[in-house]
Formats: structure tokens, C-alpha cells, sequence
């Protein structure tokens, strides 16, 4: 009867110790519905990084547990998401990546003081005061910029045909593209606006082909890109095709196929950039998932790094320290190697480093440029 | 033209019409996948089971021992077989949209000053050439006509001796065979998704109503009515509106023409 005590209370004491040994950080993400490409790539991206840092033993010897729940691409399941996340008292969250998602359930984790490792790119994200966001890429008014410059430089356009999606993401980039148009002197020849998984854009074609503009911008989510592109190739558009990240992420490379070729544009992560550490982390992810990784894996990954040096460097878990010492930080892949490229957060949650204009050749993202940190 | 067919013949409504027309890509991409085929066999493959699958399958299994229950109950399993399609394409394949190989590539012709693609062109061609041969397996050929006895009165059909029950099984494989058709010309543009169906049942069955329930020309022109309307809106009006329109036109119709442009007024005793 004694050695079952005994024997139960060593259990006990054993199930108490593996508690111990674990940090929760859910990941909240779009596994499906119209932003699964960005959110799957995300989410493997993340869980590759997490089973690398256990299979070293964790952070601060805390294994990651990071249960996994789908947000449908809908912001009201995403709120309802990141509130059971929180429930569960976790160290960080990690996603979602749809902008629209993260204005309406950032606000959860910022009143329970949990910092927040998002992919959403909409410009207002990081500029609601909200001291528990991380962006894990540029946000529009960082990538925007950069893109107009190479309209108006590389490019040498004087009108531009903008396509862009109706939601969050797709309104903050018009914004604050139209605002860097209008301050170069650049028209803008046809603003069409599309739906969030809309299908066919035959019509949609049919009137930027119309305006006669130099380039066409396509600024829409991947799936959508992509059926952009088929189209365009079908209806035999002649002027080039450019974009902000997606429409030449490889993703849509894959589903839009030998329609992707020429496409051109500024990305803030690539799989194909021409840097070892890179390159390494894309090896990894396709002997893994068997799929080429487009940023939003990246961005999941590097999440993941960011949060584990900022912790090792703090020496504990502490949330509210987290967020302090994220803001402001510069992690190095001499740091940490899993950041992959060197990155800056500032005092609002956006995050600074090279970037890469690039071109669709041969099914692949050929990097034409890199271009330097803002900050340098 | 599936959906009148259905009516027609079993007083089926399938409002799984949509997600009928979304499985038969992922049949060939997965006989391309996991069968190793090249994308032609694929075809017939897919082909092949959609027929079995959406043909014979859903007749003997769903219809069949529903029907008898009356045609509400059936209207509610068919929605439920559509999130069933829905949720498995999600579980067992992908959630994301998959790249479907097009037959004609992506080149287009310049004609009279437009570039016209060559696979509207042959997508025109295969839905001009499947309209006409239906209309003369319909109306030319001796099974054509067993079939269109059983449409008006199958009683009487029955003690004609048509082979009432054959016949409805052969409008059920039509139909399997039309929505393969429609899914192999449509994936390559819309690409392969669990989700296409929502839109493209909504479409067919609005084009159903507003062309004439009980005609199959009707919902032919429904169908090219539907999409010029569409595609002018989008074009020419506004982009935001152009998923309303198309619902307008249904109001429009039900109450003014509730038989359908072409359709012709039926008296049933309830």
C-alpha cells in the first residue's frame, strides 16, 4: 500500500515536473478558408522552428507546446480563437496573418498583456498604441515605399493600373500606394477594386487593359493573384506585371504556372534570396513539407527565434519584459541563428531588414536586387 | 442544365450541384497525385468516377430511399452532401486552392483587334458541341425520347413499357458526366478548390430559375444571360454589385415570371 503512494506520488510529482518544463505558445492561423496559403506556410514555418528548439532542449529548458487552431480566414473565429488561446495563459501568440483577423482580436492579447507575433502587413496595425504587437515582416507604409520608388525608378512608369482586394490588407496598401503615387507625380489610370476569393476577373482585366496604364499593380491575396494572372495571360495583357510580395510569392508561382513568368516586384522575404542561412531554412522546409516555402513560412519561422533569443536574453518568462525589451531590439543571425536575416523591431512593433526586388523567372523568384534597411 | 435534367426526370433538386462540379477536379488531380497518371488518363479517370461517384452512387444511395420521403427531405440531405464534399476535398486533400493543368494553355488569337484566348475559344467550342449533343441524344435518339416520356408522366411511361427506373439512372449519369465536363473546363481558370462550389451552385441554379426551371434551353440561356449581365456589371458599373445582380434578376423573375424566361407554367396537384 506505501509503495503505491509512493509510486503515485512520484507520478504526480513526474506530471508536475513536465508541466513545468513546457511554455505555451498557441498558434492562431488561417489553416483554412481564403488566407490558408498564407496561414499554412505560417504555421509550418512556426512548428519546423519549434521542433528544431525542443530537439535543443527548449527555451530556458521549457519545452514550446503550440496547439495549433484555425481561424477560417474569418475575423469574428479568430477573436473567438485568441480568447481560448489566452484562457489557456500563454507566454506569446504566434499569428494570425490576415490583417483583418488581427485589428479585431489584437486587442484580447493586449489587455492580458500577452505579446502578439503577427504576419499581417496593414499599415494601421502598428499604429494603435499597442505595445504587445510584433509584426513578423514590413508593413505596408515600410514595403510601399520601396515599391513606389521602383515604380517610379525602375520602372520608369507615369501611370499605374492598381487591382487590389477589399479587405484590410488590400485598403491600407491602396492608401498608402496612392499616396506615394500622388507625391511622384504618377497617375493612377484605373483603381479596381476585387473580392476576397472571388474567382473570375475577367471584367476586372478587361478595364485595367483599358486605362492603357504602363504597368499593372496586382495587390491581392495569393489565390487570387493568381487567378489574376492566369487571366491577364488569357486576355494577352502586354504591360508588365508587378507587385507587392504575393503576386510573386511562390505560391502563386506554383498555381499560376508559366502565366507567373516576367512578373516583378518587391518582396521582404524570399526563399530564393541569395543569403547561406536562407537558403538553408528553404532546404529544411521542403525535405520537410515537400512544398517551396514563401514568406509567410519564413515569417513563421523567425517568429519562433525571435521569441527564444529575446526570452534567453531576458533569462526568464515574463511577458510584460518580452515586449519591453522586443521593442528597439536587433537580433543577428550571429545572435541566433535561426533569425535567419538580421532584424530590427522599433518602438511600435515594425520590423526593419533587407529586402529583395525581385522577378519570376523559370517558376523560381530570381532576386534582380536587394535593397538596404531603412534604418541604415 | 444538370438541374433541370434532375427535376426533370426524379424531381430532384440538387443543391449539391455546386460542390458536384468542384470534386471531379480533385478526382483527376488525384489520380494524377497518388495514381502517378499522366493528365489525359487522369481525365478519364476522373470522368469515369465522377459517373460512379455522382451518378450512380448518389442516385442508389442518397436519392433513392429519400425521394420516397418527399422532395423537402431531399433538398436538405443534397445540402448536407454538399458540406460533406466540402469538409472531405478540406480534410483529405487540401484547403488550398490547387493548380489544374489547362488543356489549351494560355495562349490567344488577335481577332478583329482582341485578344481572345484560346481556351475561351475551346471552351465555347466543348459547351456548343455537349449542348448539341445532348439536344440530340434528347430529342434524335429512342433512349432520348424513353427519357423525356419519363419526364412528363412516368406513369404512363411505366405502362408504355419504358424502363422508368433505367432512365431516371441515365439522367443521373448525364448529369454526373455534365458537371465532370464543367469542372474539367472551369479548374483551370478558377483553379481547384474546396470552395468553388458555393459560387458555382448559387450561379446554376439562379440560372435554372431565371432561364425556366423545366427547360433545358431555358437554363442555357439562363446561363449565357447570367454571365454577360455579370461580366458587363463588373466591367462597366461596379465590381461590388456584381455578385448582387444576378439575385435581382432571380427576384425579378419569381415575380413577374415565375415560370422562367423560357419556361413554360406547370400545374401540379399537391
Amino acid at each position: 500500500m506505501k509503495a503505491n503512494w509512493i509510486g503515485a506520488a512520484l507520478l504526480v510529482g513526474a506530471l508536475a515536473a513536465h508541466a513545468q518544463e513546457s511554455v505555451y505558445m498557441p498558434i492562431v492561423i488561417e489553416v483554412s478558408g481564403n488566407g490558408a496559403v498564407s496561414g499554412t506556410n505560417f504555421r509550418d514555418g512556426a512548428l519546423m522552428a519549434i521542433d528544431e528548439i525542443n530537439a535543443k532542449g527548449g527555451i530556458l529548458k521549457h519545452k514550446i507546446n503550440a496547439p495549433v487552431s484555425d481561424t477560417q480566414s474569418n475575423p469574428g473565429i479568430s477573436r473567438a480563437q485568441v480568447q481560448k488561446a489566452i484562457d489557456g495563459n500563454p507566454y506569446v501568440i504566434l499569428g494570425p496573418v490576415f490583417s483583418g483577423s488581427v485589428k479585431v482580436n489584437m486587442v484580447l492579447a493586449q489587455q492580458a498583456e500577452i505579446p502578439q507575433m503577427t504576419g499581417a502587413e496593414a499599415a494601421e496595425i502598428t499604429q494603435m498604441g499597442n505595445d504587445y504587437i510584433f509584426r513578423t515582416s514590413f508593413g505596408q507604409q515600410m514595403s510601399m515605399p520601396k515599391m513606389a520608388a521602383f515604380v517610379a525608378n525602375g520602372m520608369k512608369a507615369k501611370s499605374v493600373a492598381f487591382l487590389w482586394v477589399n479587405n484590410d490588407y488590400g485598403k491600407g496598401g491602396r492608401d498608402v500606394f496612392f499616396k506615394e503615387m500622388a507625391a511622384r507625380g504618377i497617375k493612377i489610370a484605373a483603381d479596381v477594386s476585387t473580392e476576397s476569393g472571388q474567382v473570375d476577373f475577367a471584367a476586372d482585366i478587361v478595364k485595367m487593359k483599358a486605362s492603357n496604364a504602363d504597368v499593372m499593380f496586382i495587390y491581392t491575396n495569393e489565390e487570387e493573384c493568381a487567378r489574376v494572372l492566369r487571366e491577364a495571360r488569357k486576355q494577352g495583357v502586354k504591360q508588365p506585371i508587378i507587385g507587392e510580395t504575393n503576386v510573386i510569392s511562390q505560391k502563386v508561382i506554383d498555381l499560376a504556372g508559366e502565366t507567373a513568368e516576367g512578373a516583378k516586384g518587391h518582396v521582404g522575404l524570399t526563399a530564393d534570396a541569395p543569403i547561406p542561412a536562407v537558403q538553408a531554412f528553404t532546404e529544411k522546409f521542403q525535405k520537410r513539407y515537400k512544398y517551396v516555402p514563401d514568406h509567410n513560412g519564413i515569417k513563421g519561422y523567425t517568429a519562433v527565434y525571435a521569441v527564444k533569443y529575446a526570452t534567453e536574453k531576458l533569462g526568464k518568462f515574463d511577458r510584460k519584459a518580452l515586449a519591453k525589451s522586443l521593442h528597439g531590439m536587433t537580433i543577428t543571425p550571429a545572435q541566433e541563428p535561426g533569425i535567419l536575416i538580421e532584424t530590427t523591431w522599433d518602438a511600435h512593433g515594425d520590423i526593419d531588414r533587407i529586402s529583395f526586388l525581385v522577378e519570376v523567372v523559370k517558376g523560381r523568384q530570381k532576386v534582380v536586387e536587394i535593397l538596404p534597411k531603412l534604418g541604415k | 442544365m444538370g438541374f433541370v435534367l434532375l427535376w426533370q426526370t426524379s424531381q430532384t433538386i440538387n443543391f449539391a450541384q455546386g460542390e458536384f462540379v468542384m470534386l471531379p477536379a480533385f478526382f483527376v488531380l488525384a489520380a494524377m497525385k497518388f495514381g502517378g497518371l499522366s493528365f489525359p488518363l487522369a481525365l478519364v479517370v476522373g470522368m469515369l468516377v465522377s459517373l460512379i461517384v455522382l451518378g450512380v452512387l448518389f442516385k442508389r444511395l442518397v436519392v433513392d430511399p429519400i425521394l420516397r420521403h418527399g422532395v423537402l427531405p431531399l433538398v436538405i440531405s443534397t445540402l448536407g452532401l454538399a458540406i460533406v464534399f466540402k469538409e472531405g476535398v478540406k480534410e483529405f486533400y487540401a484547403a488550398e486552392a490547387q493548380s489544374f493543368p489547362s488543356p489549351w494553355g494560355s495562349a490567344s488569337l488577335q481577332i478583329a483587334g482582341a485578344a481572345v484566348s484560346v481556351q475561351s475559344l475551346a471552351i465555347i467550342a466543348v459547351a456548343i458541341v455537349t449542348v448539341g449533343l445532348l439536344q440530340w441524344f434528347l430529342h434524335g435518339t429512342r433512349t432520348g425520347r424513353q427519357m423525356q416520356a419519363t419526364a412528363q408522366n412516368p406513369t404512363l411511361a411505366r405502362v408504355l413499357g419504358i424502363p422508368v427506373e433505367r432512365m431516371i439512372l441515365y439522367t443521373f449519369l448525364v448529369n454526373a458526366a455534365l458537371v465532370a465536363l464543367a469542372s474539367f473546363l472551369v479548374s483551370p481558370i478558377y483553379l481547384a478548390k474546396f470552395t468553388n462550389g458555393e459560387l458555382l451552385g448559387l450561379a446554376a441554379f439562379v440560372a435554372a430559375i431565371v432561364g425556366g426551371f423545366n427547360q433545358v434551353r431555358g437554363a442555357i440561356a439562363g446561363g449565357v444571360l447570367l454571365g454577360v449581365i455579370d461580366n458587363f456589371v463588373a466591367a462597366y458599373w461596379s465590381a461590388q454589385y456584381r455578385a448582387a445582380i444576378p439575385l435581382f434578376l432571380l427576384i425579378a423573375v419569381i415575380l413577374w415570371r415565375p415560370q422562367g424566361l423560357l419556361g413554360r407554367a406547370e400545374e401540379r396537384t399537391v
